[in-house]
């Protein structure tokens, strides 16, 4: 047994004092090999009788398993050294800037249409389309704008032809006129697009954006006009409380006719939409005038309702800061860097309307 | 829309407040646009010059030191011949506004010098029609530093009058406006004391069909033209017009008072036989303007036998006008077809008051009245006998009566009106009402041409009312699906796709430079604007391309060398309305990476446009062995590097098309750096029906058994296309072979120029079982096979 004890104590103090991997390899097969002492051991047992036979297997097995424990053990150990060496060694700065990011933007005019559809569409307004040229008839006498009627000389038109006949739509409400000859009432629509006008300066621009709207349907009245406005303009600019002020004006094609405009502030030279006691027109609008109804083949006796159209670049401006309407078109990348909207930012109910 | 209060006063008894009055005013859709700054005058000061030097730099400009009293100094470049020491004159300082050109001082630097300031002249200050030099200031009746304008010139209220209120464009119709909204009681008209002591010897004719559809004149003899009174310039100099003689003063007068353009002739000049006709083409007229016209057939003129004495309705002949020496006068006042003078004036581009006021519609009632009470202010002030009044052409107006139900109200508005409020609205108004319960039968006065039906009707009441009286209905929020169309969900997709690959978007104007756009598409010139904002927008733009890479250039010349920039909208393929695609078209210029430790500098190539449009297509649901690459051109790309993208096979439908632009494309632009690449995806030609991936999507089968890879490399003729050589071996057997990469390409060294060296790797795996290396090698020995006869190509030694 003095044998099993010694020879315990011996690979101990040999493990113990082994400093690499490959000397541990030789103890092992000094220890266990095929003339290994442990394995002269387990030689050993057949050899012997009885309780004396079952107390030495048992103690050199005891024997085996500590010193492969050891083993192990000091195996571990190097590995764990091997590895710290090499992860201090591995080491990069982390802090040198990695490949260059690069972002891509949507366009505010984009985003801000995306808002407004989002907004639109809760309450119930599918979206509509029209071509950008129109004829004059869409344009302006569909409109209850006849020839020579003075309003025309508002809108100063870009033709495309000497007779007058094509134009590029001076606004989106030639989509009111497509949208309720193509099909039959209930409409309730709104129509984003492209619009121009021949006029450029500081705060004009030859084409803008419009969004038009269109509710016709039994029984809507001024109330819900002004109703659906209300709720646009608080969830638009992200408020609980607007104060909006409806002025009696004049449209062709509407009747009666209003503006409207929002009570703003200014802070720290910044627009601040609310409650403040400044005022500022944002859109028009009006219960459709029954002239425009009938020329869409609408019965007026049943059908009456309401449209809007609204300036989405004066939104753009007024939501997110942009102070000059003629940088929204000169694709300077710098700009669109800065008013410019993430991808993934699109606008809908669940998300937020806007970050 | 000029007024002023106390102007206002002459037809509304009210002690309502200005500020009152300008607030009602904007509630009853009379915007008021602004009110005139009352401090704007105080900033003409009477100044005396203490010194006045050559400009070190020009000859003809003096360098003038100015006292503006109370011991201030400025200094102003003065180029005026009369600027000398000691001369008392009328400084107007930074920020004032120059009543003749309207024209706002800054401080600017004249030939080096700052200049703080400007001298006025007479004219400048609108006191004169005409003078020489800067004004010189009486000594004794001026004194340093006052403001020279007297500050009893009140403040104009300026309102914004719509097309349908001709009867704003008179003050007292804004006063019958106001006395409607409680703001005041109208004054009754003024009544006219004249009396007749001549005979009218004019002798009026009215063609049929002249444009004119009545005309009334009354002659006055013996008149002394003078400068107007001081009550009559100040009324006219508050609302900003510039007085010119009593006799054109009272007319302007009567003009803004009630809406009533009137003209005078000078009766020496004319003879007594005046004829109303139409007018001939190519007739020729000289107005008082100093301009000649051509006249086309459309116009109604004032004439005698051989001469043109005015454009009626539009402006009066200068051979006939008015001058300080004129004795006798013929007073004109009459009523023209208001499109007839909107056509002649908008084809001549005369902006005149009496157009304006004609074109929105006069009172037909006012046309004798107006006359007679000009006729009597011109007596009152120039002396002279008054003739009789003679009307000829219509004799009265036709009253229009309109049916009305006050349930129309409440229809339009939401809620009622009593039968109480509404009629004691419109007489104010001056509607005239005949009641049944809640039936009116309403008479429209003279004055309203704009009203014509019940909403009308509904209109004039709510405005009166007031707007902030409607009541709010809220919303119901509805779930619906179809807020956007199939089409109009995938352009939408596209934007934040192409976005998401690091392109900037931007909105350009659907118009551009023809020259520029005839580069990409030849044959545009029927989308010529008639009359363009600027020579370099004045086409619809054909292309995507042409905003794109001129706005390219000019972020290259804000020194933005790489770009990649994108933008979705209409381009034209005709004049007429819907002949337009929606694209998006994208550009990019310069390096992907840039001075990195990382990486070597890469500049964009084509494969990364085409590996773009692909992630698009593939983003928005159309499975990549579905999208076929053929290797053809438009002409503005460079012919061996662009493509277009086809759907399901090589002769589908066309998606899209990518390219290097072609270097002679950017030499027209005058774009130095390159390349620059370029791709446009056509949306209309996009099938909805294969967007959609959850029907698109293969069925789900993925295989658990061993994959093997295989490397081969060919000799090929060089023009054997990659794609066909993998469509080619996919359909060996696309159950096993899973995937073929393309991982070198080569051409030269021992290889014979015509042909490449291509290597491919090949994914080998089945469904159902592990691949015996036998089935391998059948495989194997197919590709090579196939490659042989296919391609005649053979393996790579």
């Amino acid at each position: 047994m003095d044998e099993i004890l010694i020879l315990g104590k011996e690979f101990k103090s040999k493990i113990d004092s082994a400093d690499s991997t490959i000397k541990i390899e030789q103890i092992k097969s000094e220890a266990f090999g095929k003339k290994g002492k442990i394995s002269e051991l387990f030689k050993k047992v057949p050899t012997l009788q009885g309780d004396e036979r079952k107390n030495f297997a048992l103690s050199v097995n005891n024997l085996k398993d500590n010193i492969n424990n050891l083993i192990i053990s000091k195996l571990n150990q190097f590995e764990q050294k091997e590895i710290n060496k090499k992860l201090s060694s591995d080491k990069v700065d982390i802090t040198l800037p990695g490949r260059p990011i690069s972002f891509g933007k949507i366009h505010p005019i984009t985003q801000v249409i995306d808002e407004v559809t989002a907004i639109f569409g809760e309450i119930g307004f599918s979206v509509a389309e029209g071509p950008d040229v129109e004829n004059e008839y869409n344009n302006f006498t569909a409109l209850n704008t006849p020839p020579h009627h003075p309003a025309r000389d508002m809108h100063d038109t870009f033709y495309l032809d000497e007779n007058k006949e094509t134009l590029l739509r001076t606004h989106t409400s030639p989509v009111q006129i497509r949208t309720m000859l193509s099909s039959k009432p209930p409409f309730k629509i709104i129509a984003p697009g492209r619009t121009y006008r021949c006029d450029s300066d500081q705060t004009h621009t030859p084409m803008f954006h419009q969004v038009e709207g269109l509710h016709i349907d039994k029984n809507i009245n001024m109330g819900h006009l002004k109703g659906v406005l209300d709720y646009f303009i608080k969830k638009f600019f992200e408020v609980d409380k607007i104060k909006m002020r409806f002025r009696p004006s004049h449209f062709p094609f509407t009747e009666p006719s209003a503006e409207v405009d929002i009570g703003y502030e200014l802070k720290d030279g910044r627009v601040v939409i609310g409650e403040g006691n400044k005022w500022l027109e944002i859109l028009g609008c009006g219960m459709v005038h029954p002239n425009v109804l009938k020329n869409c083949k609408i019965n007026t006796s049943i059908y009456q309702g309401y449209a809007f159209g609204i300036g989405i670049d004066r939104l753009a401006m007024l939501k997110y800061g942009i102070n000059d309407l003629r940088s929204f078109f000169e694709t300077d990348v710098r700009w669109l860097e800065h008013f410019g909207f993430d991808p993934l930012d699109i606008p809908s109910n669940y998300r937020g309307y806007s970050r | 829309m000029k007024i002023t209060y106390s102007w206002l006063k002459d037809h509304l008894t009210t002690n309502a407040k200005i500020d009152e009055i300008t607030s009602t005013l904007n509630n009853i859709g009379l915007e008021v646009e602004s009110i005139g700054e009352e401090n704007k005058n105080s900033s003409f000061l009477v100044a005396k010059i203490i010194k006045a030097e050559k400009h070190p730099n020009a000859d003809k400009l003096k360098l003038c030191t100015v006292d503006l009293g109370s011991g201030k100094k400025s200094n102003v470049v003065c180029g005026a011949s009369n600027a000398r020491d000691g001369l008392l004159t009328v400084y107007a300082g930074p920020g004032a506004v120059i009543p003749k050109k309207q024209l706002k001082i800054k401080v600017t630097n004249i030939r080096g010098v700052d200049s703080y300031g400007m001298l006025c002249s007479a004219s400048e200050l609108s006191v004169a029609n005409e003078s020489d030099g800067i004004i010189e200031l009486d000594k004794n009746k001026f004194k340093i530093g006052e403001n020279y304008f007297t500050s009893n010139i009140e403040p104009a209220i300026d309102i914004a009058i719509t097309p349908n209120r001709g009867d704003c464009l008179a003050v007292r119709g804004i006063a019958r406006d106001l006395s409607a909204a409680g703001k005041g009681k109208l004054s009754p008209l003024k009544e006219v004391k004249l009396k007749h002591v001549l005979k009218n010897p004019f002798k009026i004719f009215i063609e049929k069909n002249s444009g004119c559809f009545a005309f009334s004149h009354c002659y006055i003899e013996g008149v002394k033209n003078v400068e107007s009174p001081k009550w009559l310039k100040e009324k006219l100099l508050s609302i900003g017009l510039k007085p010119i003689s009593a006799i054109v003063d009272a007319t302007n007068y009567i003009m803004i008072d009630l809406n009533r353009p009137l003209h005078a002739y000078d009766s020496d000049k004319i003879k007594k036989n005046i004829i109303i006709r139409s007018s001939k083409k190519n007739e020729k007229f000289h107005a008082l303007d100093q301009n000649t016209y051509l006249l086309n057939d459309e116009a109604c003129l004032i004439t005698n036998e051989n001469e043109i004495l005015g454009l009626g309705g539009v402006i009066g002949g200068d051979s006939s006008s008015v001058s300080m020496s004129t004795k006798n006068i013929l007073l004109e006042s009459a009523l023209f077809d208001p499109i007839r003078i909107s056509k002649i004036a908008k084809k001549l581009g005369i902006n005149s008051e009496a157009k304006f006021r004609f074109e929105r519609g006069v009172d037909f009632n006012d046309m004798v009245y107006g006359l007679k009470l000009s006729a009597e202010i011109i007596q009152k002030l120039c002396g002279g006998k008054v003739s009789n009044i003679v009307a000829e052409g219509q004799k009265s107006f036709i009253e229009k009566k309109i049916k009305f139900n006050l349930e129309k109200f409440k229809s339009i508005v939401g809620n009622s009106i009593a039968s109480k409020e509404a009629k004691k609205i419109l007489t104010n108004l001056g509607f005239k009402i005949k009641d049944n319960k809640d039936t009116f039968i309403i008479t429209v006065p003279s004055w309203r041409g704009d009203i014509h039906e019940e909403v009308d009707i509904v209109e004039e009441l709510i405005r009166i009312r007031g707007y902030d009286k409607i009541e709010l209905i809220n919303p119901t929020l509805v779930n619906h699906s179809q807020i956007l169309n199939e089409k109009q969900k995938l352009v939408r997709f596209l934007q934040r796709s192409i976005a998401n690959q690091g392109f900037m978007e931007t909105v350009t104007y659907s118009f551009t430079n023809s020259k520029i756009d005839t580069l990409f598409v030849e044959n545009n010139k029927n989308l010529n604007i008639i009359n363009p904002i600027s020579n370099d927008l004045n086409v619809l733009r054909s292309s995507i391309f042409s905003n794109l890479l001129i706005h390219l250039k000019n972020n290259i010349n804000r020194n933005f060398e790489d770009q990649k920039i994108f933008e979705c909208g209409p381009t034209f393929y005709g004049p007429k309305s819907g002949q337009q695609k929606s694209v998006i078209g994208a550009v990019q210029i310069g390096k992907i990476y840039k001075k990195s430790w990382l990486e070597k500098d890469k500049e964009v190539d084509i494969f990364d446009v085409k590996n773009y449009l692909l992630k698009t297509f593939i983003e928005l649901g159309i499975q990549e062995k579905n999208l076929f690459i053929r290797q053809e051109s438009e002409d503005y790309f460079h012919p061996g590097k662009s493509g277009k993208l086809y759907l399901n096979s090589k002769s589908g439908l066309i998606l899209a098309s990518f390219g290097e632009f072609n270097p002679k494309i950017l030499k027209e632009l005058d774009i130095k750096q390159m390349p620059i690449f370029g791709f446009e995806i056509y949306i209309d030609q996009i099938p909805l029906e294969n967007c959609k991936i959850r029907i698109n999507k293969s069925k789900y089968e993925v295989s658990n058994f061993q994959k093997v890879e295989r490397d081969f490399a060919f000799i090929i003729d060089q023009k054997f296309e990659a794609e066909k050589i993998i469509t080619t071996l996919l359909s060996i057997n696309n159950k096993l072979i899973k995937n073929i990469r393309v991982f070198d390409v080569f051409q030269g060294g021992n290889i014979s120029s015509d042909k490449k060296s291509i290597a491919l790797n090949f994914v080998i795996q089945s469904l159902t079982k592990t691949l015996t290396e036998k089935e391998i090698e059948e495989l194997s020995q197919k590709i090579v096979q196939t490659m042989k006869k296919t391609f005649d190509a053979t393996l790579r030694s």
